[in-house]
């Protein structure tokens, strides 16, 4: 099967910065990608490429198994001849069109079957009374819905979003970014988009693809990302984590909250664990063993789903305390000062290298 | 975007070498000029021109950075009776050009004018002997002319960098115990220097770039000398000569504007806006009052007094075919001008944006010098160039066809329309640079990714957003044209009159009354994009 979108060996450099590093990337027909990753890691450069937004420097880009662009034979088809839907991150509505135009502007004629389809999206958005109104007037969410119906309505073989929901407040995101789904499976468009938000990639997406520093650093599943993140970096991207350095003996690793398997790493070697916040349960007495270890409560919080608790180790040999995150579904509030028992989870364990770079926090 | 040259850039390119054509062939005649003229013009009067060009700029440089900033500062950050009218009514002596105001001022001041005549009547004087009377047509009259016409520019600029200053930096200075005043010299005008410094040198490039005044005065300037050596000593290398000095000037100032411009950017958008205003009372009140009124009175409301008594009272003599020739010109040149450079600076604004290649952004960059290079510079250097075409086309014309063409480019209104529009580039461009610049990138690759190529992405999305731009852009490079004296005066074709010209040639043979009509014709063009300005200046500030 011929794919949607094909990137091969793709490099790219703004100045002497290099912005993509040798990417190849394939996404079939009616699959949703995600680029995911930090600001300045080349996502966005990616996703202009496909458009024809940016000039190809390096490598081949195809489009439903043709040439777009060639940079070795000079050849990169314009942007209106890609047949590419495109959506900004600042929506970039025609100020100056109404609704309806913003949304027609790319049907060459008046196509009454599209014009149709487009009048049924809009109430399916409840949006229809606004057809006659400016841009100007709407609200964020409404202005994402008019774009994402413009980019859709000339049927484009390719639709690429570009921080879609970036502008909303974080309810407005959740929501939308459900309509939105919704909209485009609908659509049976093949989709790729950019974001920096885990959450939203694993929500959104068939496929995650992990970008950092111009290079592709992990492609799976949400699923499978995480639940088994190749790297440090791509195991930050879903939720900070309790992060633990130490070095490996007798093939575990032992860290101020307890001694784990070191997953194949060498004799020797040093390592970062990364513990998830929601594979340190805190225990009740009654379902605490005698064996399980005991920590210090410093704060807890209710987040409505769960409970976030700050935690300090009692004091060890070495004398020095260490605080990590723990989490518990529903609502539980010990009381700072309060020592409690606690149990991890092994499936939330990862295991990486050092790779001697500090964890952003 | 898919090529990296193409019609667009190209187009861009030959519009900045046209601009720059002029500047080179300054340079090239000044070069290859016989030195006799060159020792001669050193030995006579180059000295006298530099002295006298350096003390006028040193003089309007000083009085347009005190008048426009006081004011400014009176109007932003004081609250007296009126000060909502002198908001905007401080910029009324922008839309009078100075040689006009130097024909007023010479009309009530000279020995035969009210003001002495009345003198005289109420003090018994016969003769000029009798008593002192300051000569207003002189060096210090001149720099008063142009002060008063000039410093809205230093008032506009340093003005909104007033209103940017945040609130919280004059608190914090009051806080650690500077007074009203000390806070004003040490926290709020170090903070507008850059603005006040872009506005003076804007001032001083107008300055260099008057003709009408200080031929009018018999100001020995390098503007007077340019025209005094090309039409009297009918030596165009000796013209280049004297251009090629005045463009050193040119260079100093704009190295000057460029690095306040620079230094622009300590001044901080973040924080609350100034809600916080002096109150002033009593005798302060008053002397703001009059501070604010003076440059009004003086630079605008007398001298439109005269000339409407003088307009009313000429009217017969003053609106006969003469004049309306002169109006058709003036309105055919200018209407060319605007059209042509607004098209131009629309072709070189999309064009940097479409390539955004470093060639396109300097080809913008000097397609906008011609706002800093003297008119009469520039019609030096534009005659040659197009003397020089006509005269191949002659024999090349006489030769195949035995058909002399004449003048086809110099000497015809073709060669007022390129110096106009050389030096009005920069406003048009301005206009639609800034206007693109609101129109953020992703607009473009909406339209591009919709289906829309680079034309039809300009037509439909691009043109629809830059009107109110264009409209500007047409309307200043209207009004300076209208007014535009030096080009005119050196490029027009034999007998073709402007209004300007045919003012000013009336004023230097003493008949201004009759001209006041023409006058008045181009100040009132002039009102409109001042009119424009305040409503900026009153409608975006609060």
């Amino acid at each position: 099967m011929v794919s949607a979108l094909e990137y091969e060996n793709i490099s790219h450099k703004f100045g002497d910065r290099d912005v993509l590093r040798n990417i190849s990337l394939e996404i079939g027909r009616g699959e949703f990608v995600c680029l995911l990753g930090p600001s300045g890691c080349g996502k966005t450069t990616l996703l202009r490429l496909a458009a024809g937004l940016e000039r190809l420097q390096h490598g081949i880009v195809r489009l439903g198994g043709t040439i777009a662009a060639d940079a070795a034979h000079h050849v990169d088809v314009a942007p209106e001849k890609r047949n590419v839907g495109m959506m900004f991150q600042d929506y970039a509505l025609f100020p100056h069109l109404t609704v309806m135009e913003n949304i027609l502007f790319g049907l060459r004629k008046a196509d009454q079957k599209r014009i149709d389809w487009v009048k049924d999206r809009l109430a399916y958005f409840g949006i229809s009374q606004l057809t006659s109104t400016y841009p100007g007037t709407l609200s964020g969410g409404e202005q994402q819905r008019v774009a994402l119906l413009r980019a859709l309505a000339p049927h484009p073989q390719l639709l690429l979003l570009d921080e879609p929901f970036s502008a909303l407040d974080k309810a407005r995101r959740i929501e939308m970014r459900e309509e939105t789904g919704a909209l485009i499976r609908e659509a049976g468009a093949t989709t790729l988009m950019v974001t920096h938000d885990g959450e939203e990639a694993m929500f959104m997406a068939d496929r995650i693809v992990v970008m950092n520093e111009g290079r592709i650093e992990q492609i799976g599943s949400a699923d499978n990302l995480y639940m088994n993140p190749r790297s440090a970096f791509v195991a930050s991207l879903f939720g900070h984590a309790n992060r633990f350095c130490e070095t490996v003996r007798n093939a575990t690793v032992e860290t101020p909250i307890g001694t784990f398997d070191a997953k194949g790493r060498a004799e020797g070697e040093r390592v970062c664990v990364f513990i998830r916040p929601e594979g340190v349960v805190p225990l009740t007495d009654e379902e605490a063993g005698r064996d399980a270890s005991q920590a210090e409560v410093t704060s807890s919080h209710y987040l409505g789903i769960a409970s976030h608790i700050h935690m300090r180790t009692i004091g060890s040999n070495s004398g020095s305390a260490v605080t990590f995150h723990a989490q518990r579904s529903g609502r539980y509030l010990p009381r700072a000062g309060t020592r409690v028992r606690y149990h991890v989870d092994p499936e939330h364990v990862f295991v990486f290298r050092d790779d001697g770079t500090e964890q952003d926090r | 975007m898919t090529r990296a040259f193409d019609g667009w850039s190209l187009t861009a390119l030959i519009v900045a070498a046209l601009v720059a054509l002029p500047l080179l062939s300054v340079f090239g005649l000044a070069l290859s000029g016989s030195g006799d003229v060159w020792a001669h013009l050193v030995s006579t009067v180059l000295g006298n021109y530099i002295r006298t060009s350096l003390l006028l700029m040193l003089g309007v440089g000083v009085g347009v950075a005190v008048i426009g900033a006081g004011t400014a500062w009176l109007t932003s950050a004081c609250r007296f009776p009126g000060v909502r009218v002198f908001e905007w009514a401080l910029l009324l002596p922008l839309a009078v050009p100075a040689y006009i105001v130097a024909y007023i001022y010479t009309d009530i001041l000279e020995f035969a004018g009210p003001v002495q005549g009345a003198m005289r009547d109420l003090m018994g004087w016969k003769t000029a002997r009798d008593y002192w009377f300051p000569e207003i047509r002189s060096l210090e009259g001149a720099i008063a002319v142009m002060v008063l016409t000039l410093y809205p520019y230093v008032y506009l600029l340093a003005r909104s960098s007033f209103l940017e200053q945040t609130a919280t930096l004059l608190d914090a200075g009051r806080v650690l115990g500077n007074g009203p005043w000390r806070n004003f010299f040490r926290v709020a005008l170090p903070l507008a220097r850059p603005a006040i410094v872009v506005g003076v040198s804007l001032a001083l490039m107008e300055t260099l770039n008057d003709f009408g005044t200080v031929d009018f005065f018999a100001v020995q300037t390098f503007t007077a000398g340019i025209y005094d050596v090309w039409l009297n000593m009918n030596s165009m290398a000796g013209a280049a000569q004297l251009a090629t000095v005045l463009l050193l000037f040119v260079f100093m100032l704009i190295t000057a504007e460029r690095l306040a411009r620079r230094g622009r950017r300590f001044d901080m958008k973040a924080g609350r806006k100034k809600t916080h205003v002096h109150d002033l009372k009593g005798w302060l009140a008053v002397a703001a009052i009059l501070a604010c009124l003076l440059p009004v009175l003086f630079g605008f409301l007398l001298p439109m007094s005269v000339l409407f008594s003088h307009a009313m009272v000429f009217y017969e003599d003053s609106l006969n075919s003469g004049f309306w020739r002169h109006a058709g010109h003036s309105l055919l040149v200018s209407s060319l001008v605007a059209l042509v450079s607004t098209v131009l600076g629309l072709v070189l604004g999309y064009g940097a944006r479409l390539s955004g290649s470093v060639l396109t952004r300097y080809a913008s960059r000097v397609a906008s010098i011609g706002y800093a290079v003297p008119g009469s510079v520039l019609a030096v250097g534009i005659m040659l160039p197009l003397t020089q075409f006509d005269r191949s086309l002659n024999i090349f014309s006489t030769r195949l066809f035995d058909l002399p063409l004449g003048l086809v480019l110099s000497g015809t209104v073709f060669a007022l329309v390129y110096g106009y529009s050389a030096r009005f580039m920069a406003l048009s461009l301005g206009s639609v640079e800034s206007g693109l610049a609101r129109i953020t990138p992703s607009m473009d690759g909406a339209a591009r990714t919709l289906g829309a190529n680079r034309s039809e992405t300009l037509r439909r999305v691009h043109l629809p957003l830059l009107r109110r731009f264009l409209l500007t852009a047409i309307l200043i490079v209207f009004v300076d044209s209208m007014k535009e004296l030096p080009i005119t005066m050196l490029l027009r074709p034999f007998n073709f009159d402007t209004l300007a010209t045919y003012t000013h040639q009336f004023a230097r043979n003493e008949l201004f009354e009759e001209a006041a009509l023409g006058a008045l014709a181009i100040v009132a063009a002039g009102i409109l994009p001042v009119i424009l300005l305040s409503r900026t200046i009153t409608g975006g500030d609060r």
